[in-house]
């Protein structure tokens, strides 16, 4: 099989908020890609800078007091970082969607659902007659599963439930056919029957307009079920990157184990949960050494003072941590021990 | 171990919907309509369901804390909804609550040490200086050092928030703990402390819960016997395991198939479920999931199920298993 396109690649990003209380680098110097048609997870636990990894793809950072301080985002042979904000519009609307975790507050509460679709279609097809507008809106309400599209049409975003928002945004989102798809905790805010619907319909999707889809999401289950790749991010940094079979079966680096551990299984009982001790670190309060270092188990006097670099571990697999040096694997346990 | 600690029966909660310029009442939320369960003395019973399907309000108006409509709510022999205000607030000592939020259920103007000593003011528990003693014992009991005594809330991280609010509920000493999503707002890593402290406490100081989660694999976690709801209904209720290996209503099955596993190896069935919660406010004929059941036969949309023992401990309420139940 050829191998699929990078349409999306992004390389040391690093993404900086100054604030009162100093700098935050919110995303520093992150490294991921996305391929035609692949489904990317990006998982990790609140504040490990998910949500501003996505609106710097976006150009949506807010600034101040946000600003894109490193690195390159390539789009073909575009690096968005460098576009002006002209430019980064059109590339919003047609090449580049996102749906973000809350629907409610990214529709307008004053306009119809109709209303709104139209509008987004006729920004891009200035040359479209109305009822050219009105049947391609009626298609995609169709296409994402909203029942009585005509009467949907006619209703404001307060009169559909949160799932048929999400499946608006989700429309909304795919008009212009998109290359690459961003969707931020997309079904968070839902209960778990809705978020296999709409689970079910971003693979369909996926799979029949070949979309790239980067799907960001705290919860391990979602990226088990709907994911070919995952990337674990960890305080503003990439600590693991692979295919999921492998992570799931197979996680390296002590934070996704732990991750793993922490997890109560829907299908048996564990006797006590792992937990990793600690809280997860405010990005900048911890400047030396691997970042992981004060909730590791394994942590050894070279994490407290050096920055581990991503070890590749396998083929399509990397980790950011110290065991995986070849020089320092032999002299260390790996297992986890269960308090 | 056996004692039955609380015991519900038929209670409903409606909310009265206003309309027009006088605010007249033209409909209710019928948010929770008719549920009736009992919980031992020791056990954990978990609550689960989806948003809006009464779990909060059932939670709350063990307490009091909401009026009921309709039913009666016995605790400890005591019946709760039969007393008066006063007798009702000396009654709440042996039983408290742990919220989501734990950042809007403290006061952000007071010291952990004033939130923690509140509870034994109301209740005239201890002097002063027995009453400190408690507040530093307390937090360390829940994993936190007692110098975090003069500190305020914004000073914490979550999960040390929720610490806070589980100290809170436990300084009167409660038999009974109702804690209405309390690892919800929490980040895995954190959410597993909070679930082990809770689990600990519970062996140590003899406490009885009542755990409303939305997440399914927390409530198989730490209940022993779980209760699912929908649309104000007890659907149904039984062993964990019994309710996890052997689901009967319809809606326990699809909700179980529905929850992603963290697993990429493993290949859950189809779920067969459509469509959306329908509104409380308006809930169906009949069999209140009948809009949404795969199952649907021509009873459900005019007879109610009745919620009922099926096999020993095992309850359901589906016209399914009208048949096979113990005459
Ligand atoms: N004060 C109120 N007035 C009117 N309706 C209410 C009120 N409180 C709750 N409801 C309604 O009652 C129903 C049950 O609400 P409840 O908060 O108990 O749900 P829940 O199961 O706890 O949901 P969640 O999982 O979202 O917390 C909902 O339809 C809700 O909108
Ligand atoms: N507008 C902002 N101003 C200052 N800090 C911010 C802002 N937005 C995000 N951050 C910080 O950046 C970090 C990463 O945030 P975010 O990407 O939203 O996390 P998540 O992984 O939960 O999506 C957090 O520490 C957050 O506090
Ligand atoms: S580098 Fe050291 S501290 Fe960091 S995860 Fe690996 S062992 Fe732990
Ligand atoms: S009573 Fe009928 S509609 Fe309701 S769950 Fe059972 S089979 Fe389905
Ligand atoms: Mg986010
Ligand atoms: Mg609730």
């Amino acid at each position: 099989m050829r191998e699929r396109e990078k349409v999306l690649d992004v390389r040391g990003l690093q993404t900086t908020f100054f604030t009162d209380d100093g700098e935050i680098p919110a995303v520093d110097n992150v490294d991921f890609h996305v391929r035609e048609g692949e489904v990317l997870g990006i998982v990790g636990e609140s504040g490990c800078g998910k949500s501003v990894t996505s609106l710097s793809i976006m150009g949506l950072v807010p600034s101040p007091p946000g600003k894109i301080t490193g690195g390159e985002i390539l789009f073909g042979n575009q690096d968005l970082t460098k576009l002006p904000e002209k430019k980064m519009r059109e590339i919003r609307g047609n090449d580049i969607a996102m749906i973000f975790q809350e629907p409610m507050t990214s529709l307008n509460p004053l306009f119809t659902i109709g209303n709104q679709l139209q509008e987004a279609i006729k920004v891009h097809k200035r040359d479209w007659s109305k009822k050219q507008i009105h049947s391609r809106a009626v298609e995609m309400m169709k296409m994402v599963g909203l029942p009585r599209a005509e009467d949907l049409m006619k209703n404001y975003p307060h009169q559909l439930s949160g799932g048929m928002r999400q499946r608006v945004m989700i429309a909304m989102a795919l008009l212009c056919d998109p290359k690459v798809l961003i969707a931020d905790e997309p079904t968070t805010a839902l209960d778990v029957t809705i978020q296999a619907q709409i689970l079910k319909l971003i693979k369909n999707l996926n799979q029949e307009l070949n979309t790239a889809v980067i799907l960001i999401t705290h919860d391990l289950g979602v990226v088990a079920e709907t994911c070919e790749r995952v990337v674990v991010m960890y305080a503003g940094k990439v600590v693991e990157e692979g295919p999921v079979a492998e992570i799931f079966k197979d996680p390296q680096h002590p934070y996704t184990r732990g991750l793993l551990e922490s997890v109560p299984d829907m299908r048996f009982k564990k006797e006590r949960l792992y937990s990793i001790p600690g809280n997860v670190p405010k990005p900048g309060s911890i400047n030396t050494g691997c970042r992981f270092a004060p909730r590791c188990e394994f942590a050894f006097d070279r994490c407290l003072t050096e920055n581990p670099p991503l070890y590749q571990t396998a083929e399509a697999h990397q980790t950011r941590c110290f065991l995986f040096d070849p020089k320092e694997a032999e002299k260390h346990d790996r297992t986890i021990v269960k308090s | 171990m056996t004692e039955q600690l609380l015991k519900v029966e038929g209670l409903k909660k409606y909310f009265p919907i206003k309309s027009g310029l006088f605010g007249r009442v033209n409909n209710y939320v019928k948010a929770v309509d008719d549920v009736s369960f009992s919980v031992k003395e020791g056990e954990t019973l978990g609550i689960v369901g989806e948003s809006g399907c009464g779990k909060s309000t059932t939670g709350r108006m063990l307490m009091r804390l909401l009026e009921p409509t309709e039913g009666t709510v016995t605790f400890d022999g005591q019946v709760l909804t039969s007393l008066s205000p006063g007798e009702m607030r000396k009654a709440r000592r042996d039983i408290q609550m742990v919220f989501q939020d734990p950042y809007a259920s403290l006061n952000p103007r007071h010291t952990i040490e004033k939130i923690l000593m509140e509870p034994l003011n109301v209740h005239d528990i201890g002097d002063p200086k027995e009453r400190k003693k408690k507040v530093h014992e307390f937090l360390e009991i829940v994993g936190l050092s007692s110098y975090h005594a003069k500190r305020y809330p914004h000073q914490f991280s979550g999960g040390q928030r929720q610490r806070i609010g589980i100290a809170r509920a436990l300084m009167t000493n409660p038999k009974l703990i109702i804690a209405d999503e309390p690892v919800s707002a929490l980040d895995v890593s954190i959410q597993a402390q909070v679930l082990n402290l809770m689990q600990d406490l519970q062996k140590e100081l003899k406490l009885t819960y009542i755990f409303i989660a939305h997440d399914l694999g927390v409530v198989r976690h730490i209940s022993d016997r779980v209760g699912v709801m929908y649309l104000g209904n007890m659907a149904e209720m039984a062993d964990t395991e019994d309710l996890y290996e052997k689901p009967l209503h319809p809606y326990t099955q699809a909700l179980l198939t529905a929850v992603p596993v963290p697993d990429p190896a493993f290949k859950r069935e189809e779920v067969v479920i459509k469509g959306d919660v329908p509104s409380p406010a308006n809930p169906p004929s009949g069999c209140r999931f009948h809009t949404r059941c795969p199952f649907k036969m021509d009873i459900c949309e005019t007879t109610v199920p009745i919620f009922a023992e099926v096999e020993k401990g095992h309850s359901v309420a589906c016209h399914l298993y009208e048949e096979s139940r113990p005459q």
